[in-house]
């Protein structure tokens, strides 16, 4: 074992691939010579040289459109946009053509590209630069979705994600970057749509992934003292989704919190609530809950931003209004 | 420049296919045989044919709305794009796509367009997987003179001319972005201008002329292989029908069609061939009858094939998960 910070982890995962495979590389706002803003693309472009780690103009429709062209034609790119805030700019490009063209064309052509997104909040970065957008791609067919909370996890996904002949979308939190944690020797590709166990409970299961993943095993903690056992599955692919995973532990505890930075509204935590109240309705005893951001714009000031994120505690809330 | 007799009945034979075709496709739609949007190419025939002579198998194109013209002149073949209009399972792509979404791999064409400027970052990324593997393909892009105004416009050529991606930007000039005329739409009068602001080459031709776009593409295409970057090429031309079929076409000024016309760019070569001596005109109407008969052929093809089964809809979305179905 070694230890790793989560922005080194998606470094090497990148990495592992560009050595393996001369088809995979990197472009995007910054990621070369300055290292990528949040520096986790730093030493990539002196390793590799400017031919794979590119530096590009600041321009995110032809970022991504760039992606689905050198998809098209044999390649597997990894662009990176600054902010997942960003795609809107390039979500043309994602929407309507990174994900349809399959589709649309009788499944005759493969579009292999990993979208990196730095994404959330809790970082005084505001409005624009502090968004957790994950409905907008998971609800989009033709998209797989992947959000790793921890080292291991950013490498296993990085792994797969290139390996994979569809657009994966690949979320970061950017509050992550530097938090360290224990990584296997070699990690192996993690499947996506495998949700990890976080910790094992029997009274009530927590659904979440990314920063949450933490909120939520605090939360358990708390709980724990309170006589509460909380699971907490980590999802880790969005799409396609471990539903296995989460109608196996809500069998089990037949209590449901689902938690997310999003703004709550049109959530992708919504969908998750909505699955299982399809598929194990009868398996719950009390309401599904959802624990997402306020619905406002993620604001600047230090406590508004901390009023409008959920934190741990209004996790443990959510739990123990279910008791 | 001097055109080889070969090239010229090839050329003549693409842009006959395309009227032929296209005239067919119109009559299917008002049959309603053809659903759909169809938006047809008839009197810019010479663009497609013009520039698609200069492109290899190999090379890449990307493609618009208006597509049917491009992908025969890249090799497309009738009967699939026809068996693709009508929605079948022989079609392009198995009836998924429809008029505006045509794509063949084998042939590089890397799919018509429903959105009016998406083709100039897509054309740039196939230019960037060329020069990333170091050969002399070249991709070129075809769009409208109304998706020039689309920020894609602006951040494909900036990519692709300061990178030097083998590319070339075929503006095709029709005057119209679907009822707004170019005077209402920008406040330029040739395109070719705006080359000026990525410091390439920037080209206007009589698109209605096949050799014109013909040569000045060569030359395009010639810079791309040699690793000198882009080249906007703006082709003013025309186009007949209105923007889709059943469009009643009331912007247009009375007598701008029929000006158009005078124009046609078939006539125009069979003129220069006859003059000549590159074919005889029994040679001539002996080519039509025979695309007239290929093109009868794409529409037997087309009804006698099967619609999808409705299964298929669930396929194709990723390449490894089939969604689920409905129990119906």
């Amino acid at each position: 074992m070694r230890e790793l910070t989560y922005g080194q982890g998606i470094k090497e995962g990148m990495r592992i691939k560009m050595l393996e495979n001369p088809d995979v590389f990197i472009f995007g706002e910054d990621v070369g010579l300055f290292g990528g803003c949040f520096g986790v693309t730093s030493g990539l472009f002196e390793e590799f040289g400017e031919k794979r780690v590119r530096d590009t103009p600041i321009s995110e429709g032809a970022i991504i459109g760039a992606a689905v062209g050198a998809a098209a034609v044999g390649l597997r790119p990894i662009p990176e946009l600054m902010f997942v805030d960003f795609s809107t700019v390039g979500m043309d490009q994602l929407v309507n053509q990174a994900a349809k063209m399959r589709y649309m064309f009788g499944g005759k052509l493969k579009l292999p590209m990993v979208v990196r997104l730095p994404s959330g909040g809790g970082v005084a970065a505001a409005a624009q630069h502090s968004q957790s957008l994950e409905a907008w791609f998971t609800h989009v067919p033709g998209l797989k979705v992947v959000y790793p909370s921890n080292a291991q996890d950013a490498i296993g996904l990085m792994l797969t994600a290139i390996d994979d002949d569809n657009p994966v979308i690949y979320l970061e939190n950017k509050t992550l970057y530097a938090v360290a944690s224990q990584v296997e020797d070699e990690v192996k590709p993690i499947p996506l749509g495998k949700a990890n166990i976080k910790r094992e409970g029997s009274d009530v299961t927590i659904i979440t992934y990314g920063k949450q993943v933490y909120d939520s095993l605090k939360a358990a903690e708390i709980l724990e003292k309170d006589g509460i056992d909380v699971e907490v599955i980590d999802l880790r692919s969005l799409y396609p989704l471990d539903t296995e995973a989460i109608f196996e532990s809500v069998k089990k505890t037949h209590k449901v919190v689902i938690v997310s930075e999003e703004a709550k509204r049109g959530s992708y935590a919504g969908e998750l609530a909505a699955i299982i109240a399809d598929e194990c309705f009868y398996e719950c005893d009390a309401p599904i809950k959802r624990v997402c951001a306020l619905n406002t714009p993620i604001p600047f000031s230090g406590n508004l931003e901390a009023y409008v994120l959920p934190n741990a505690d209004d996790v443990v809330q959510a739990v123990k209004s279910l008791f | 420049m001097k055109i080889s007799n070969e090239t010229i009945i090839e050329m003549y034979e693409k842009m006959v296919k395309i009227r032929k075709f296209e005239n067919r496709a119109m009559n299917l739609f008002a049959e309603g045989q053809v659903g759909g949007f169809v938006h047809l190419y008839i009197g810019e025939e010479a663009v497609a044919t013009g520039a698609c002579a200069s492109l290899r198998d190999d090379d890449y194109i990307t493609s618009t709305h208006r597509g049917h013209g491009h992908i025969l002149a890249k090799g497309g073949d009738m009967k699939y794009m026809m068996a693709e209009l009508f929605g079948k399972d022989t079609g392009y792509c198995k009836g998924k796509g429809g008029s505006m979404h045509i794509a063949d791999a084998t042939k590089g064409i890397l799919g018509a367009n429903g959105i009016v400027g998406a083709g100039h970052n897509i054309a740039t990324g196939a230019g960037l997987g060329i020069q990333y593997r170091g050969t002399d393909q070249v991709c070129a892009c075809f769009f409208g003179d109304a998706s020039t105004n689309q920020s894609t416009f602006h951040e494909g050529l900036n990519l692709a001319s300061t990178w030097k991606l083998p590319v070339v930007f075929i503006c095709e000039n029709n005057g119209y972005g679907i009822s707004v005329s170019q005077a209402r739409h920008q406040n330029i009068t040739d395109i070719s201008q705006r080359a000026v602001s990525y410091n390439i080459p920037g080209i206007t031709v009589d698109g209605n002329d096949v050799f014109a776009v013909f040569e000045a593409v060569q030359e395009a295409v010639a810079r791309a292989r040699k690793g000198q970057g882009p080249t906007l090429i703006e082709c003013k031309t025309y186009r007949w029908r209105g923007h889709f079929e059943g469009d009643p076409t009331v912007y247009r000024p009375e007598g701008e069609l029929e000006q158009w016309k005078k124009k046609d760019p078939i006539p125009r070569v069979e003129k220069y061939i006859l003059d000549n001596q590159v074919m005889t005109q029994a040679e001539m109407d002996k080519l039509n009858e025979k695309i007239d008969a290929l093109v009868e052929e794409a529409v037997d093809f087309a009804m006698a094939s099967k619609f999808p089964d409705v299964s298929s809809a669930v396929e194709d979305v990723y390449t490894d998960i089939v969604e689920e179905g409905r129990s119906r």
